[in-house]
């Protein structure tokens, strides 16, 4: 740690240079940080114990196939399941089709029991819901967004759905407002608005008597594979046969039907990286060039090769983590936008982590050239001006 | 002027192999920065090319009104027969209507790559699909027959999922189809597919109905007389569309988000690579500071010396550019990738490395160069001649 003063100055000896090259190390780990949690989130679903104890039916073939609501009382039925819900995809927006809006159909008693603990809605709103057939409760994030206030008329509009009269507008009155207890799944609930699952029923033109997904408690979570197995099995070579799973893999479903953005993603990193390597790894050679004599004056002094070696592994380590520390700060602050621009998708800082690593990683490999060069350094050879 | 511009250019080239090292860093950043961006919007060209291919302006889609895509809509019988005698359709040789009843759902065929279950669209199509599809060609095996389980599978959907060889059996949705053939059809969304009789697959989803109804016109211009027949007609409730926007507009979200996502990388990319140009320019004057100043002293003017440090820069930043576009080209061109498209379906394409992106990335790379060599040129027009030549 005492040479930490003499470290710090060498690596500032050419302040351009190493402002520079800092500089394209931290805008490297700023993108390593935004690309990692993108690529960690879509690997990892959110693991927040409020998804351990649901599970999901849909249509084994596609979640745009319906399931007959019939299916719903076989499924209560089956031991383990506490409670099912159903629910169905309006596909709605909210003035321009960029203002997506997750307008979700409730059946109040059975969704708020099969999501129990999940939302905060004071008792009097929650009163005012059930008492008005046309009412629906909105995020409160999204009432920010949008301004919109307790009282007022929502008009969306569906992609899928025609009401009788044709129209593709749905008209909702806010009534209330609900939050989200677990801070984590805040994001996935974030254009979340719960409607009347009868009101959409009867106004539909078609479709009636059928569910889009049916949601399901368990009383063990331990059991999840074997529940969703029996449920499965009731419908197994029926026209409408049932794929369930935990409602943490659901989301991962569609996500890994994208494509590899694994693979992009690394791609993309992989050739940073390279590129890094070349321009750290060409700075750190010409320092250690330009300061052979002082190299060689500090051996004369008595420093062993091998602390020579570990004097310029150490600038290497310290310009690189120094960076990556940057960056990854950056990125960090960056996370709430991306995950906004990617339709709320919770971004994990734990991502950021192995980004140190890799630092450590690449100021060994671009310290370790110089290093050996500085360490193999003749004294009487390097002050003649000979190496 | 001229003259001292080539001088000091050539003079600066030629001590580039001295410096090699770190013109690299140009060469090499810069590179990294064009093939990422090449790529990326090699694969938004790619996917709205195989979307934009997949219409003609003369054929028109016919859906339950209000309905955005097949898989939400839902026509009868008889709409079909009305939609059939309305005027504008082209007919065959015995005087019946081009249409083709067409019925979309969604089946699991598993990745050849990974072996996970992808939804693929299945589309039963009317016995007319030949004559109101005239780009469907069998590349292989033959045509499926009606009312048995037969089916003939697209190209791209040939190329990346399991099980899709003339002669193999496929069990989708509880029963057993044989692939009959394999078909090509201009390199549109429908490769991507499988299509087999109208009636079979609906009596194999036990659904009753189409999704659609696609029609050849007599010519583009009947579109609007067709239009009107249908849209006035009380009994029929139906968006008419021509085949052309109904599939562009399929393709303008993803490519606008992978547009978007690609750009904003390579900008940061080039931010980076800008401060690495920097560098290596900033230290090309200070290696040839002596030589710069020794110019200056026997009559060379600022300007080209500040040109020379440009274009040096620039001319490294021109190859990694270059180095950058190609690799993109070799490893990317042609590669066939597939996602989920807005059916709820995969779609297949190929990244497509376009003329127009080459010329983007290597135009990024110029940009690159011209910033990261222009502050470094500021200071080697600048240098104070004396103290230069005193400091060598």
């Amino acid at each position: 740690m005492k040479y930490f003063p003499l470290i710090w100055a060498t690596l500032w000896r050419k302040k351009t240079r190493t402002l520079f090259t800092l500089l394209s190390v931290v805008i490297a780990f700023l993108l390593f940080g935004m690309l990692e949690t993108v690529d960690y989130a879509f690997s990892h679903p959110s693991a927040g114990t409020t998804g351990a104890d649901k599970l999901i039916s849909t249509n084994k073939y596609s979640i745009t196939l319906p399931l007959p609501f019939a299916d719903l009382q076989e499924i209560r039925s089956v031991p383990g399941v506490t409670d099912a819900t159903w629910l169905t995809w309006l596909g709605a927006y909210y003035q321009e089709s960029k203002n997506f809006v997750f307008a979700l159909p409730i059946d109040t008693e059975s969704y708020f029991n099969v999501h129990k603990d999940e939302f905060i809605v004071s008792d009097e709103q929650m009163k005012n819901y059930r008492g008005t057939r046309s009412g629906a409760l909105v995020n409160v994030a999204l009432m920010k967004k949008f301004g919109w206030k307790v009282g007022e008329k929502l008009p969306v509009h569906s992609t899928i759905w025609t009401q009788k009269n044709g129209s593709l507008d749905w008209t909702f009155d806010i009534v209330g407002t609900f939050d989200v207890k677990d801070s984590t799944q805040a994001n996935a609930q974030a254009y979340t608005v719960f409607f009347h699952y009868d009101l959409f029923d009867e106004g539909r033109s078609f479709g009636k008597g059928t569910v889009g997904w049916i949601e399901e408690r368990i009383d063990n979570p331990a059991n999840a594979a074997a529940i969703a197995g029996k449920i499965d099995a009731l419908f197994a070579n029926s026209p409408n046969e049932t794929k369930t799973q935990p409602a943490n893999d659901f989301a991962m479903t569609f996500i890994k039907q994208i494509g590899d953005i694994g693979f992009v993603l690394r791609a993309i990193l992989g050739a940073v990286f390279f590129t890094l390597l070349f321009l750290t790894g060409n700075t750190m050679m010409q320092s250690v060039r330009e300061r052979i004599p002082e190299l060689a004056v500090l051996k004369t002094l008595g420093f062993t090769d091998g602390k020579v070696l570990a004097l310029v592994i150490a600038e290497s380590l310290l310009l690189c983590l120094f960076a990556a520390v940057i960056g990854l700060g950056l990125s960090y602050a960056t996370l709430p936008i991306i995950g906004q621009a990617l339709q709320g998708v919770q971004l994990d800082p734990v991502a950021l982590i192995p980004g140190l690593g890799a630092a450590v990683l690449l100021a060994l490999i671009v310290g370790f050239p110089p290093a050996w060069r500085a360490m193999r350094l003749n004294i009487v050879d390097a002050l003649s001006g000979l190496h | 002027m001229l003259k001292q511009l080539i001088a000091v250019i050539s003079m600066s080239l030629q001590t580039v192999p001295q410096r090699l090292g770190a013109s690299s860093v140009i060469v090499i950043g810069i590179a990294g920065v064009v093939a990422v961006l090449v790529s990326v919007l090699a694969m938004g060209a790619g996917f709205k090319h195989t979307l934009a291919d997949s219409g003609r302006d003369d054929r028109v889609i016919i859906l339950r009104g209000g309905s955005d895509a097949e898989l939400n809509s839902n026509l009868t019988r008889t709409d079909i027969d009305t939609i059939g005698n309305a005027p504008g359709l082209a007919k065959d040789a015995a005087g019946k209507a081009l249409l083709s009843s067409e019925l979309v759902t969604v089946v699991n065929v598993p990745k050849l790559d990974t072996g996970t279950d992808a939804n693929v669209t299945m589309r039963g199509v009317g016995l007319k699909v030949i004559e109101v599809r005239p780009e469907v060609k069998i590349v292989s095996g033959k045509m499926f027959r009606p009312a048995v389980r037969e089916l003939i599978a697209g190209v791209g959907a040939a190329k990346l999922f399991r099980g899709l060889n003339v002669g193999s059996v496929l069990r989708l949705r509880n029963a057993d189809w044989t692939v009959t053939g394999i078909f090509s059809s201009n390199g549109d969304v429908h490769e991507s597919e499988l299509l087999a009789d109208v009636d079979t697959v609906g009596s194999s989803i036990e659904r009753t109905g189409y999704s659609s109804a696609v029609g050849l016109l007599t010519s583009a211009a009947a579109f609007t007389a067709f239009k009107d027949s249908l849209t006035s007609d009380p009994q029929l409730k139906v968006d008419v569309v021509r085949e052309r926007e109904y599939y562009a507009k399929q393709s303008a979200g993803l490519t606008k988000t992978i547009n978007i996502v690609g750009t904003t990388v390579a900008v940061i990319m080039a931010i980076g690579a800008m401060f690495g140009a920097l560098n290596t320019m900033y230290s090309a004057v200070a290696a040839r500071g002596l030589e710069i100043a020794t110019l200056r002293a026997i009559g060379f003017g600022a300007l080209p010396v500040l040109f020379g440090v440009m274009i040096e820069s620039l001319l490294l930043a021109l190859l990694g550019g270059v180095i950058g576009a190609s690799l993109a080209w070799m490893f990317f061109n042609g590669h066939t990738v597939s996602t989920l498209g807005a059916a709820f379906a995969q779609v297949v394409f190929q990244l497509i490395v376009t003329d127009t992106l080459i010329i983007t990335g290597i135009v990024w790379a110029c940009i690159i160069g011209l910033l990261g060599g222009f502050f470094p040129a500021l200071r080697a027009a600048r240098l104070p001649v004396a103290e230069a030549l005193r400091a060598g």
